[in-house]
This record gives C-alpha cells, sequence and structure tokens, in this order.
C-alpha cells in the first residue's frame, strides 16, 4: 500500500532535535523523502504497524505531531508536482 | 508467495554504498544528491566494476539474506555475499544423496535439458510466426523440427556424456536459428555462433551479460530454498562452479536471455555504439588474442543501464505456470523451479518438471 507521512517535531530542544533527527531516520529506513518532512512509503501492513510503533516510541506526545495518509492504490502514481520536486520511482528500475 | 523487490545495479565507478540505519546511503562521485534508499525494499544489490560496499552494509545484508552480487564491469559473475548456511539439513542430504545415485541424477539432468531444448524451439517458432519472409519461416521451423528430434533423441541419452553431447547439437542448430531472428539491418552485426569467456562479438557480448544476470537468479533461488548450488545433476561438481544454479537456468536461457537480447537488437534499443572492444589481453584468462575479431567486447556504461533497466522490466512480466495454474512474474520463476526441485529430491514428486512458457 501507498502510505504518505507527514512529521511535525518540536525542535527548540535540544531533545527534540534529537527526536526529530531519530523519526527522520526511521523513515528513511521505510521510504522515500519527497520533502523535508514529508516521507512516500510504500510497504505492507506489517511494515507500517512496526514503523508507527517506532514512531510512538520515538515522539513526545504532547509536542510532536504525526500524520499517516493512505492512498488509494497505486497513488503515487497520479502525483502531480510543481516546482523543482521530481516524481520519486517506487517501482521502477534502480541503476546509478 | 514472496512479493517481488527491487535489485539496486550500481554502476558508477566510484560509487560507494553505507549503512545508515534501515536504509543504504549511495554516493556518487561529483554528484552531492543525497540519496537513501529503504533496505528493506531491496532484495538485492548488484555491482558492477570498482564500487565500494562498506563493512556494516554488508553484515547487514548477510544477516537478512538480502543478495550482494558483484559483476565484472563487461557483466560477467565475479562472487556473492554468502550469509550463514542454514539448517536445512535434511533437504542437502536428500540433495547430496540424489547425486550418488547415477539413475537419479540422470533423471534430472535428462528433465533439464528437455525444458532447454523446448523452450529453444518455442523462440524459434514464436519467430518463425512473427517473420514475413517465407524462406526464413521455412528455415525457422526445420531448424525448430531438428530440436525437436535431437529432444526426443536426448530422452534415450544413457548416461550424461551422450545427454551433454545432444545438448552441444542442439545448441549449434539454435544459435544458427537465433541469428535469423536477427534484423540484419542492425549495425552490431550477425550472430556468427556463440563465443565466450570472452564474447568476441556485440551479440555474444550482450547474451554473455545477460546470462550472467539470469545465473544470479538461479543461484539466489537456490540458494533461497535451502539447496546446495554447488551439487548439480547436469554439470558435474568442481570446486569453485555453482553447477546446480548452471543445472537451473539452462532453461531459462532461451526465454529469459535470449529473447530479450534479440528484442533490444532489433528496436535498436542496443546499437553498436554501445559496445567497446577491450585493448587486446587485458585479462589474465585470456588466451593472447590473434586480430582483432579476437579481441573482447564489452557492453559500455550507457549500453549495460539500457539492457539493466530494460531487464528489470522484463523481469516483472508475468508467465503462465502450467503445474502452478496460475501467473508467476520472470523474476520469481527460478524461486518455483527450486521449490518443484526440493519437492523432487525429497520424494514428494516423482520427478523434476521443467518450465516452459505457453
Amino acid at each position: 500500500m501507498h502510505i504518505l507521512l507527514t512529521y511535525d517535531v518540536n525542535t527548540t530542544t535540544p531533545e527534540g532535535q534529537r527526536r526529530l533527527r531519530h523519526v527522520a531516520k526511521l523513515c528513511e529506513g521505510y521510504g522515500q523523502r519527497v520533502q523535508q518532512s514529508v516521507f512516500e512509503i510504500v510497504t505492507d501492513q506489517a511494515g507500517l504497524l512496526t514503523l508507527l510503533d517506532h514512531i510512538t516510541r520515538t515522539i513526545a506526545d504532547d509536542e510532536d505531531n504525526i500524520r499517516v495518509y493512505r492512498l488509494p492504490a497505486e497513488g503515487f502514481t497520479k502525483v502531480q508536482t510543481l516546482g523543482k520536486a521530481g516524481l520519486i520511482p517506487h517501482n521502477d528500475p534502480l541503476i546509478m | 508467495m514472496t512479493e517481488l523487490l527491487n535489485s539496486l545495479y550500481i554502476q558508477t565507478p566510484g560509487a560507494s554504498l553505507h549503512l545508515e540505519h534501515d536504509a543504504v546511503r549511495v554516493r556518487i562521485p561529483d554528484d552531492d544528491q543525497r540519496r537513501t534508499l529503504p533496505l528493506r525494499r531491496l532484495d538485492a544489490i548488484v555491482v558492477y566494476g570498482h564500487v565500494h560496499l562498506s563493512t556494516e552494509l554488508l553484515s547487514r545484508c548477510a544477516d537478512d539474506g538480502r543478495d550482494v552480487v558483484w559483476m565484472s564491469a563487461g557483466g560477467r559473475f565475479r562472487s556473492r555475499l554468502q550469509g550463514p548456511v542454514r539448517g536445512n539439513v535434511l533437504l542437502r542430504h536428500a540433495q547430496h544423496l540424489t547425486h550418488a545415485d547415477l539413475a537419479a541424477r540422470l533423471r534430472i539432468a535428462r528433465s533439464i535439458i528437455a525444458g532447454k531444448i523446448q523452450n529453444s524451439r518455442q523462440i524459434l517458432l514464436k519467430g518463425a510466426r512473427d517473420t514475413n519472409t517465407a524462406t526464413t519461416k521455412t528455415e525457422l521451423r526445420d531448424k525448430a523440427a531438428t530440436c525437436a528430434d535431437y529432444l526426443a533423441e536426448s530422452q534415450q541419452a544413457t548416461d550424461l556424456d551422450q545427454l551433454m553431447g545432444w545438448e552441444g547439437k542442439t545448441a549449434e542448430v539454435y544459435y544458427t536459428g537465433l541469428a535469423l531472428l536477427l534484423n540484419p539491418n542492425n549495425d552490431t552485426g550477425p550472430l556468427v555462433g556463440r563465443s565466450r569467456r570472452p564474447p568476441r562479438d556485440p551479440v555474444n557480448s550482450l547474451l554473455s551479460f545477460l546470462y550472467g544476470l539470469t545465473r544470479s537468479h538461479a543461484h539466489g533461488a537456490l540458494e533461497q530454498v535451502g539447496l546446495d548450488p554447488y551439487v548439480g545433476f547436469l554439470h558435474g561438481i568442481r570446486p569453485g562452479k555453482p553447477s546446480l544454479a548452471l543445472d537451473l537456468m539452462e532453461e531459462f536461457r532461451p526465454v529469459l536471455a535470449d529473447r530479450l537480447a534479440v528484442t533490444l537488437l532489433n528496436r535498436k534499443q542496443i546499437r553498436a555504439e554501445h559496445f567497446e572492444y577491450q585493448p587486446p589481453a587485458q585479462e589474465a584468462d585470456t588466451v593472447a588474442p590473434a586480430g582483432d575479431h579476437e579481441r573482447a567486447v564489452h557492453l559500455t556504461e550507457d549500453g549495460r543501464k539500457i539492457v539493466l533497466s530494460e531487464w528489470q522490466q522484463w523481469k516483472q512480466r508475468q508467465w503462465r505456470h502450467k503445474q502452478l495454474k496460475r501467473d508467476v512474474p520472470a523474476a520469481l520463476l527460478p524461486v518455483v523451479q527450486s521449490r518443484i526441485l526440493a519437492r523432487h529430491l525429497r520424494g514428494e514428486l516423482p520427478d523434476y518438471l521443467p518450465w516452459s512458457p505457453t
């Protein structure tokens, strides 16, 4: 399934900056960063549950804010972008 | 069924890969863009030529059972990362017992050859259907008929040498047939027989590159199922020779590699400009080349990029599997066939049945 995950982590304290880095690292293990705090993630139910569990244990409930959107099937193929944002190929060949 | 995950191919010389938590970070020289890819979306990392992988990344891949394959810049298989040997000892024991039983070994070898010849025939017949020239059509049908005769003969073989003899005779007919499928207007030149180690013309070099990819797939599939890739039935056992992987890839060569090669050449996606001739006697295991036509030919970096991108799509194509009665993506066919082989070795299936399209 295709997931859009956005986060707002309060970075006014060093502790908050640490949480921000941690959340970003977790998300990098699951998907592609498309904006500063927005990730496109392709995963299955089990993967999503694991990720959300890790995030729950990382963030501060009264300061941080995570939003998870489940997109319709193949949702990332219908993204419209403007400006310098490019489309992220999720299932295309990865050749570098 | 296992989900078909993506493979990461790295071919830029000087690139380096590092582990960052659950992601792999790719650094490309002269490019400051930050690239990370989630490891859990990758089932294999394939690197060509000079690429650096960090020790942390390698140990993580070994732990997860993710394939890491090293290929030479020209596409020849170099090595694979081998994780811990898994505990499927009963299956491996059955495999060794079967290998020691000459009659059982011959039976499996016959199936493998039957699969290969049958699939080769299909390529020639499909070519005959697609061609507009009447003479080529007849010629291809004749060659396919010869292959059918050899197929019947090979099944009467009473030892492995005879069987290999029929395989060789079929290959000769088959490659002359494959040559007819190529558009004569291609600037890559014709296919004049098979040459390898090193390939001496562009078409052979493309075939070798695709065989390398097919082979690493077969090898990975066997390990995934828990079979020992080094104990084969058709190809004898020799130190360092993954003979079961070579056995398993036979039935996939025509459909997975040859047909893709013909398509790429005839669509002119791969042209003469995508090949380079190696300076004479560069590689240690090459016999001293005599003239220009003896020199090894390799795909260029751009050429490899095109082939890999097409291969990646080709792997996703669904093929009918008769025994399973459902469609299977090409990339998972070797896994399915390894499971069928494992079931035969355990005595759950009377015979090993090779896969064949249609």
